[in-house]
C-alpha cells in the first residue's frame, strides 16, 4: 500500500442517522400504514409464488361444478361460472391484476419524472412546450383516456399498458414540475450555481435527492387508481383475455351470476378493492412520513 | 494602495412585467446604471431599504442572473469572456445567503455541502472532504462533531458558520455577504461577526457586505455604499458617511436609526411614506418625491454621483451644500424648546 | 390582589406558565413569568428566539392551542379573569378589550376583502353601530394612524399597500373597538428602517393620546427604547430583569443583560474590534438546566448557580433582578450612545 500524501487523514466523524432512516422510522410507528403494507407485502408474495401456492389448477374447469356457494368442501371459496377453483383463480390473479396496475405507474413515473424536473429545472420555453402539451392530455378525464387509447390501439395487455402509461404520464409529470421548481429557487441550488457546478451536476447532487421522494410518494397512490383502471379495461374486454385470471375480467364473467352466487361473484371485486385501499393507505403513510418541518 | 479587485461598469437590471398572455407590461429597475469598485482587501457596505437593489446586486455580481446592461470586471478581466470564464470567476468570488436554512441542502451532509464546491473544480472527493474539515474547525465547529450532521440538526448561527465554509471551501479571493447575519439573534449575530472578521484576517479576503443593518454596517466596513431605488445616492468612507452624511437620504435613513439613549428619544420621523415602488420609479433624482430639501430642478434632472471633498466621498445630490446649511437652521429649530413638534 | 392596584393595573400575570406539548418532550416555553402593566403606560419585552416574549404575549389573548398547550397561573386584563373565560367571553374580550397587531400584517389582514370592510366588520362584531357610523369611525382611525388620503386607502386590498402603510392598517384595525390593552408583536420587525421608526413614533403618540396600555415584543433594544416606560429582559422562558427603561440602559444588573447591551454592533468601536459576545447557544426549552438557566454561558457562574431555582429580587422600587450575584456585578458602562 501506498500511504496517503494528504496530511489531513479522514477520520471516522458522528454520522447522524440520514433522513431516510428518520422516514423509515415514523413509518414503522404508524399502524394503518404498517397493516396496509403487510397486505401488500402478502399480494406481492402471491403475485410472485401464486402458481405454486393454490390448493387447486385455477384452470380446470368442470361443468358439475360451476357456481357452488362459499364454504364448499374442497373450494372454501366455491367455484366460478366454469366450475374453477375461486380461491386458486384469485390468488394466481394476483399476479396480472398487480403486474397491470403496477407496470404502467413505473412507466409513467420514469417518463413523467424526466420530463417533469427537465420542465422544472430548465424552466422558459422547455417548461412550456413540455407543460401545455401535459395540458392537453390532462383535459380528458383518466378513465375515458384510458378507454379511448385502449380501443383505438386495440385490446390486449401490451396496448392496455401502454394506454395507462400515457394516463399516468401527465399527473406525475405535473408534480414533478413543481416540486422541481420549489427547489429549484431555493438558496442552495443558487449557491451550487454559484460554486460553478453545471446543470449536470446540480440535478444529480441537489435536485434528484429533493425530489424523488415526494414523486414517488404521489406515484404510489396512482397505484391503485391504475388498478382500478387496468380492472375496468379487462372487464371492458380491452385488457386481459380470457381464460387468464385476472380480477377485473372475472369480475365481468361472473356478473352474470350476480343473482345465484352473490358472494362468489364480489370477491374479485373486494380484492381490488383491498388491493388499492392498501396502496392508498401506504401511500398516505410514506407521505407523512417523509413530510417533516425540518 | 489600493488596488480594485472588482470593478462594476454601468450595471443595469430590469425585470420586465408581463401579462397573463406573455406581452410586455412594464418593467421592475431593479437597478439602474451602478458602478462601484471594490478595493483588495477592504470591506465595501451596501446599505439600502427593501427595493433598493442592494440584493439584485448581489446576483448580478455572483452571475445568478444575467444583467439587462453593464458589466462586471474581476482584476480587470471581464467576467465571462475568454480571459475569465465563468467557472473561474465563482473560484475566485463566493456569495453566503440571507437564509441559513435554504442555503443548505437538506438531504446533505454538511461536510458533502462544503466539499461539493471543490469537487466540481476538480479536487478529488477525499482532499475535498479534508478541505471541509479544515473549513469546520476554522468556522468554530469541531468536525468529529458536526461534519456528519444534516441541516437541520444546527442552529441558525451554527448553519451560517456552514454557509460561510462552503463559501470559503473554493478558497475565493472576494466574498460576498447577503444579509448574511440579518437573520441571526444578536447575540449569535455578534459572534458570526467575529468569526468574518478573524476569517478575512486567516485568509486575506475582500468582502462586499450587504445588510440594512445600519449599526452592522458600520462596525464592519471600510467604506460604504448608499443605495435608493437602484441607484448609489452616496459613497465613502464609513466615518465620514455616519459623521457627515451628505445625500438627503443617507441623512434621513441614519437618524432614523431608534435612539439608545432613553433620554434623546427621536422627536419626529425623520422621513415620511414608503419608499416608492421600483416599478415607475419618480423621475429626475428618484429620491425628490420624498425629500424635505426638494427643489423645482429635482424632479427634471437625474442627479450622477459626483466626488466631493476630494475623492474619498461621493453624494448623488447637486444641492448637497446648500442642504448642508438648511440642516444647520433645521437641527437649530429641532433643538428648540417642543412646542410646534408636539404630538 | 389588593383593590388599589387592581385599579391601575391595565395586565397583572401571575405565575404563568405555558408548556408545549405534542414533541417528544414538553417544550417548556413560559416559565413562571409574573408582570404587571398599569393602565398608560408600555412595557417592552425583550429577549432572543425562543426565549418566550410572543408566547407570554399570545397567552394574553389564548392564543394558544388548547389541546397542546399547558397553562397555569393568573392572567387578568382590565379586572378580566382571563382563564376563567369560556370560548364567547375570549371572542368578546379579543379585539374588544386586548387587541394585537403582527408581525407580518400581510398574514393577519384577510386579502379577499377591502381594508375598510375589515374595520368595519369588526367594529360591528363589537359594537352596536350601524354601517355608516363604522365606516365613519374607519375613516377617523384611518387620519389617526397616519394614513395619507384615507377615504380611497379605505377601498383598497392589503396586496396594494406597501409594508409601512399595512402596519398602519394593522394599527387601526386593532384600534377599531378601542382597546385598553395593545399587544405588539414585533410590529416593526419586517419593515425598512425609515419606516419602522414612523411606526415605533404612531405607537408612541396613540399611546399619550389614547392612553393605552401597551405591550410590546421585541428582540430590538433600539425600539424598545423609543416607546417603552419599562422593560422586561426575557431568556429561557424567564423575566430575568425588569426596570425602568432609563435604568436598564444606564445600569444592568443581570449578566444577560449586560452581555446582550455589549454585544451590539455600535458606533463607537474602534475598526477591527472584536465585539463582546455571549459564548454558547440559549439551553433546549425541552430541557432546561436546574438551577439559573443563564448559568451556563454566564462570565459571573459560580457552583451554587446551578442548583435550585432562583426568586426575582428587588434592587430598587422600579428594578428587579434574577441573579444571586447582583451585588456584586458591575456593569462596565461602554458609550452605547446613538452614533
Amino acid at each position: 500500500m501506498i500511504s496517503t500524501p494528504l496530511p489531513l487523514s479522514i477520520a471516522p466523524v458522528e454520522q447522524s442517522p440520514g433522513y431516510w432512516s428518520g422516514v423509515l422510522r415514523r413509518f414503522a410507528k404508524d399502524r394503518v400504514a404498517m397493516f396496509a403494507g403487510a397486505v401488500v407485502l402478502i399480494l406481492v408474495i402471491l403475485a410472485l409464488f401464486g402458481p405454486w401456492l393454490t390448493p387447486a389448477d385455477p384452470y380446470q374447469s368442470s361443468m358439475l361444478k360451476r357456481l357452488r356457494p362459499i364454504g364448499t368442501d374442497g373450494f372454501p371459496l366455491g367455484t366460478d361460472e366454469l366450475g374453477r377453483d375461486m380461491l386458486s383463480r384469485l390468488m394466481v390473479g394476483a399476479r396480472l391484476s398487480l403486474f397491470m396496475g403496477i407496470t404502467p405507474v413505473i412507466c409513467a413515473f420514469a417518463i413523467g419524472a424526466t420530463l417533469g424536473i427537465l420542465a422544472g429545472f430548465v424552466g422558459g420555453w422547455v417548461n412550456s412546450i413540455i407543460m401545455r402539451t401535459i395540458d392537453v392530455f390532462y383535459a380528458f378525464p383518466s378513465v375515458l383516456l384510458a378507454i379511448a387509447l385502449s380501443g383505438a390501439l386495440g385490446a390486449g395487455i401490451g396496448n392496455a399498458l401502454l394506454s395507462l402509461t400515457l394516463v399516468f404520464v401527465p399527473p406525475i409529470c405535473r408534480v414533478a414540475e413543481s416540486v422541481t421548481s420549489q427547489i429549484r429557487s431555493r438558496d442552495f441550488v443558487e449557491a451550487a450555481r454559484a460554486s460553478g457546478a453545471n446543470a449536470f451536476a446540480i440535478i444529480r447532487v441537489h435536485v434528484l435527492g429533493n425530489v424523488l421522494g415526494p414523486i414517488f410518494v404521489y406515484s404510489t397512490s396512482l397505484i391503485a387508481v391504475s388498478m382500478i383502471l387496468a380492472s375496468g379495461l379487462s372487464f371492458l374486454g380491452l385488457g386481459v383475455k380470457p381464460p387468464e385470471p385476472e380480477w377485473g375480467l372475472m369480475l365481468n364473467t361472473l356478473r352474470t351470476a350476480i343473482y345465484t352466487q352473490p358472494w362468489v361473484a364480489a370477491l374479485p371485486g373486494l380484492m381490488i378493492f383491498i388491493t388499492s385501499m392498501s396502496f392508498n393507505m401506504l401511500s398516505d403513510g410514506l407521505r407523512s412520513a417523509m413530510d417533516v418541518k425540518q | 494602495m489600493s488596488t480594485p479587485i472588482l470593478q462594476v461598469r454601468n450595471l443595469t437590471k430590469h425585470f420586465p412585467l408581463k401579462n397573463a398572455l406573455g406581452a410586455k407590461t412594464g418593467q421592475v429597475r431593479a437597478l439602474d446604471d451602478l458602478s462601484f469598485t471594490v478595493h483588495k482587501g477592504e470591506t465595501l457596505g451596501i446599505v439600502g431599504e427593501s427595493g433598493c437593489g442592494k440584493s439584485t446586486t448581489a446576483r448580478l455580481l455572483m452571475q445568478l442572473i444575467a444583467p439587462t446592461s453593464g458589466e462586471v470586471m474581476f482584476e480587470g478581466k471581464a467576467v465571462g469572456s475568454r480571459d475569465l470564464p465563468l467557472k473561474e470567476f465563482h473560484r475566485q468570488v463566493q456569495m453566503v445567503f440571507q437564509d441559513s436554512y435554504s442555503s443548505l441542502n437538506p438531504r446533505l451532509t454538511v461536510e458533502t455541502s462544503i466539499a461539493f464546491g471543490p469537487q466540481m473544480h476538480g479536487v478529488s472527493e477525499r482532499e475535498a472532504t479534508a478541505r471541509a474539515r479544515d473549513l469546520l474547525s476554522r468556522v468554530g465547529l469541531e468536525p468529529a462533531r458536526f461534519a456528519g450532521r444534516y441541516p437541520h440538526e444546527l442552529s441558525g448561527g451554527q448553519r451560517q458558520r456552514v454557509n460561510i465554509a462552503r463559501a470559503l471551501a473554493l478558497q475565493p479571493r472576494v466574498v460576498i455577504l447577503d444579509e448574511a447575519v440579518s437573520a441571526l439573534d444578536k447575540s449569535v449575530e455578534a459572534q458570526v461577526l467575529n468569526l468574518l472578521l478573524d476569517l478575512k484576517e486567516a485568509f486575506d479576503l475582500t468582502y462586499l457586505f450587504i445588510s440594512h443593518d445600519l449599526n452592522v454596517v458600520r462596525y464592519i466596513s471600510d467604506r460604504v455604499m448608499v443605495m435608493y431605488l437602484g441607484q448609489t445616492v452616496e459613497l465613502g468612507q464609513t466615518e465620514a458617511i455616519f459623521a457627515n452624511p451628505l445625500h438627503p437620504y443617507s441623512q434621513a435613513l441614519l437618524a432614523s436609526m431608534p435612539s439608545m439613549d432613553p433620554d434623546h428619544r427621536t422627536e419626529a420621523p425623520p422621513i415620511a411614506g414608503d419608499p416608492p415602488n421600483p416599478i415607475n420609479p419618480p423621475s429626475g433624482c428618484r429620491f425628490h418625491t420624498r425629500c424635505k430639501f426638494v427643489q423645482a430642478a429635482c424632479s427634471a434632472n437625474a442627479q450622477q454621483l459626483f466626488a466631493s471633498k476630494g475623492f474619498e466621498h461621493h453624494v448623488a445630490c447637486e444641492f448637497f451644500e446648500l442642504n448642508a446649511n438648511k440642516n444647520k437652521v433645521f437641527k437649530e429649530k429641532a433643538n428648540q424648546p417642543l412646542a410646534e413638534t408636539a404630538l | 390582589m389588593s383593590p388599589a392596584s387592581s385599579a391601575t393595573s391595565a395586565v397583572t400575570i401571575e405565575n404563568l406558565r405555558v408548556t408545549f406539548a405534542g414533541g417528544a418532550a414538553p417544550v417548556r416555553a413560559v416559565n413562571n413569568v409574573s408582570l404587571r402593566v398599569t393602565r398608560g403606560e408600555t412595557v417592552a419585552l425583550i429577549g432572543e428566539s425562543g426565549s418566550g416574549k410572543s408566547v407570554t404575549l399570545r397567552s394574553l389573548l389564548r392564543l394558544h392551542p388548547a389541546k397542546k398547550t399547558q397553562m397555569s397561573g393568573q392572567i387578568e386584563v382590565g379586572g378580566r379573569d382571563v382563564m376563567a373565560m369560556n370560548a364567547s367571553e375570549l371572542a368578546a374580550f379579543r379585539g374588544r378589550v386586548a387587541s394585537m397587531i403582527f408581525q407580518e400584517p400581510l398574514l393577519a389582514l384577510d386579502p379577499v376583502y377591502s381594508v375598510g370592510d375589515q374595520i368595519i366588520e369588526s367594529i360591528q362584531r363589537h359594537m352596536k353601530v350601524s354601517r355608516s357610523e363604522a365606516h365613519a369611525r374607519a375613516l377617523k382611525l384611518f387620519e389617526q394612524v397616519r394614513i395619507p388620503s384615507p377615504e380611497r386607502r379605505l377601498a383598497a386590498y392589503p396586496h396594494e399597500m406597501s409594508g409601512g402603510m399595512r402596519q398602519r392598517v394593522m394599527i387601526a384595525l386593532a384600534l377599531a373597538c378601542e382597546p385598553e390593552l395593545l399587544l405588539a408583536d414585533e410590529p416593526t420587525t419586517a419593515l425598512d428602517a425609515t419606516v419602522q421608526i414612523q411606526i415605533l413614533l404612531l405607537l408612541r403618540e396613540l399611546q399619550s393620546r389614547l392612553g393605552l396600555s401597551i405591550i410590546f415584543v421585541t428582540h430590538d433594544i433600539g425600539a424598545a427604547v423609543e416607546v417603552a416606560d419599562r422593560i422586561a429582559v426575557m431568556y429561557a422562558g424567564e423575566i430575568v430583569e425588569e426596570a425602568d427603561v432609563r435604568t436598564l440602559m444606564r445600569a444592568p444588573r443581570h449578566p444577560y443583560t449586560q452581555a446582550l447591551l455589549q454585544s451590539r454592533a455600535h458606533g463607537s468601536l474602534a475598526k477591527g474590534t472584536r465585539l463582546a459576545t455571549i459564548g454558547g447557544a440559549p439551553p433546549d426549552l425541552a430541557n432546561l438546566p436546574p438551577g439559573c438557566a443563564f448559568a451556563p454561558r454566564c462570565v459571573h457562574v459560580e457552583p451554587a448557580c446551578r442548583e435550585g431555582s432562583i426568586a426575582i429580587a428587588a434592587l430598587g422600587p422600579t428594578h428587579q433582578a434574577r441573579c444571586r450575584r447582583t451585588h456584586e456585578i458591575v456593569w462596565q458602562h461602554t458609550a452605547a450612545a446613538k452614533a
